[in-house]
């Protein structure tokens, strides 16, 4: 059996808030793409042109620029506006809500465009059925709209969830003890880097593993009065 | 702003090597996941598991831990590396950034084209079989050609991807984009500024190669078009990546989704 010198508990509360990172930023990713969603979706020009602006943006700025960016730069970007105001604060972000924010704030943008592919896939007779039994608009989505949604976003939300609970690992850079930090922590303290580091990319791909099942199950949950699917 | 142009050759220098970087694994990672594509459908279990099992590793777990598995796992055997002689090369961070990043996009890229192979009409296999061609002739002639273009979109994507993961490299010491921004932010305490540049020039990045690639689609399916309707494309659409796998099922499905 392997050795892990006493740093088993550290890994185990790693893998804790490993998950609980992206179970929060996934929530965070959900409420985001649904906004954004509906405004890639309005008659508006301006705000489809925001929520153009923020898909793009997010698509082509790496993760980690993005968490560094978030954790580092906003702290004195407001340091610098409230000096120049002639304000002297100190701002200092906690990691853990640094972390969710920006990983939210990234997933949030695919959740956007997964949502806006599932409201296209809803047929549109049945919103305009809805609205003939004289539903209300909130009525017919939430009657009509989002249950079918659900069906259509699930695939596309499992992946982004697994890419998601991957790219928890990258807020160990700012010093956030998740599973990757936890792992770096007893790697260097026992000189076992491989060891430790096998071991929390076990513990990542157990927790893909899991997804995976519970992905499928929803699937085929949300698909059971569908005729051969 | 001063310390932007200060930095600005050093950043200049960074993406030199953020390109580098990219251009070598997706290259080495295309030519290795062509063949493991293929292993990977084969009907002997004891060829497909372990591509299967080598796959799901990669794609299964955070790039940050795999290139920390090599970089400094690594470590824990130099002296059978240094025995064998390949300690020199896991001694270098480049190296080992370039292996991890390697590995990775071709696990990806290999179950793209898996996915894409499994598309190919099976009536258009049978008719190539009909006229005799079989192995690596079927292959060439059939099945490649048809399973680029299924698997390009989704290729695209991936590439992308390898791109913006290039910067994790900045943590294992190299200077790329990311890792000359940081420095000169540690130094200059111009966070945002650097942080923001940094991001720009990426963003620079990725529309290049994605109107490149957007390019060569447009090539690769010259013979689907419409005759004299479709104009050559201006500008690449910020393609939405997401709902490409919600939406159709095999190739782009299995790629990264976002």
């Amino acid at each position: 059996m392997i050795d892990l010198h006493g740093y088993g508990g550290l890994l185990l509360d790693g893998f804790k808030l490993t998950v609980l990172v992206g179970v929060a930023s996934m929530a965070l990713a959900i409420a985001l793409g649904l906004i954004g969603a509906t405004a890639k979706l309005t008659p508006s020009a301006t705000i489809r042109w925001l929520a153009a602006t923020y898909t793009t943006v997010v698509r082509g700025v790496p993760e980690l620029v993005m968490i560094l960016l978030v954790y580092y730069g906003v702290p004195t970007l407001i340091q610098d506006i409230a000096t120049a105001f002639g304000h002297d604060v100190r701002v200092d972000i906690n990691s853990f809500v640094a972390g969710v924010a920006t990983i939210g704030f990234i997933y949030g943008a695919f959740n956007t465009e997964v949502f806006r592919g599932a409201y296209l896939a809803v047929p549109r007779g049945q919103v305009e059925a809805a609205y003939a039994c004289g539903m209300s608009r909130w009525r017919t989505a939430w009657r009509v709209t989002l249950p079918q949604m659900w069906r259509y976003a699930l695939p596309g939300l499992g992946n982004v969830w697994m890419v998601l609970l991957k790219a928890t690992a990258l807020i160990s850079v700012i010093e956030l003890h998740e599973l990757m930090r936890a792992s770096q922590v007893a790697a260097q303290a026992t000189r076992e880097p491989f060891t430790f580091y096998l071991i929390a990319a076990l513990m990542y791909l157990a927790l893909t593993i899991v997804s995976m099942q519970v992905q499928q199950w929803l699937e085929a949950r949300a698909n059971r009065g569908m005729e051969g699917v | 702003m001063d310390t932007i142009l200060d930095t600005l050759p050093r950043l200049l220098d960074g993406a030199w090597l953020t390109i580098q970087i990219t251009v070598l694994s997706v290259v080495i990672g295309l030519v290795l996941a062509v063949p493991l594509a293929v292993l990977r459908l084969s009907p002997w279990a004891v060829v497909r598991w372990p591509v299967h099992a080598f796959i799901f590793f990669f794609r299964g777990t955070p790039l940050l831990v795999q290139l920390f598995l090599i970089y400094y796992g690594s470590g824990q055997f130099n002296g059978a590396l240094e025995s064998v002689g390949l300690w020199t090369f896991f001694r270098e961070a480049y190296f080992c950034g370039v292996l991890t990043l390697t590995l990775n996009t071709t696990a990806y890229t290999a179950e793209i084209l898996r996915g894409a192979l499994q598309t190919v009409p099976h009536g258009e296999v049978e008719a190539a079989r009909a006229c005799g061609m079989r192995g690596l002739l079927l292959y060439r002639r059939i099945l490649f050609p048809k399973a680029f273009r299924i698997a390009w979109p989704a290729y695209t994507n991936e590439v992308i991807f390898l791109l913006q993961a290039t910067s994790l490299v900045s943590i294992i010491t190299l200077m790329d984009i990311t890792g000359v921004a940081q420095a000169a932010a540690s130094r200059t305490f111009a966070f945002y500024e650097m942080y923001l540049t940094a991001a720009a020039m990426y963003l620079v990045l990725v529309y290049a190669v994605l109107f490149v690639f957007k390019r060569i689609e447009y090539r690769l399916t010259g013979h689907l078009r419409p005759v004299g309707v479709a104009p050559e494309p201006t500008a690449p659409e910020p393609e939405p990546a997401a709902p490409q796998a919600a939406a159709t099922q095999g190739a782009s499905q299995d790629g990264r989704t976002p």
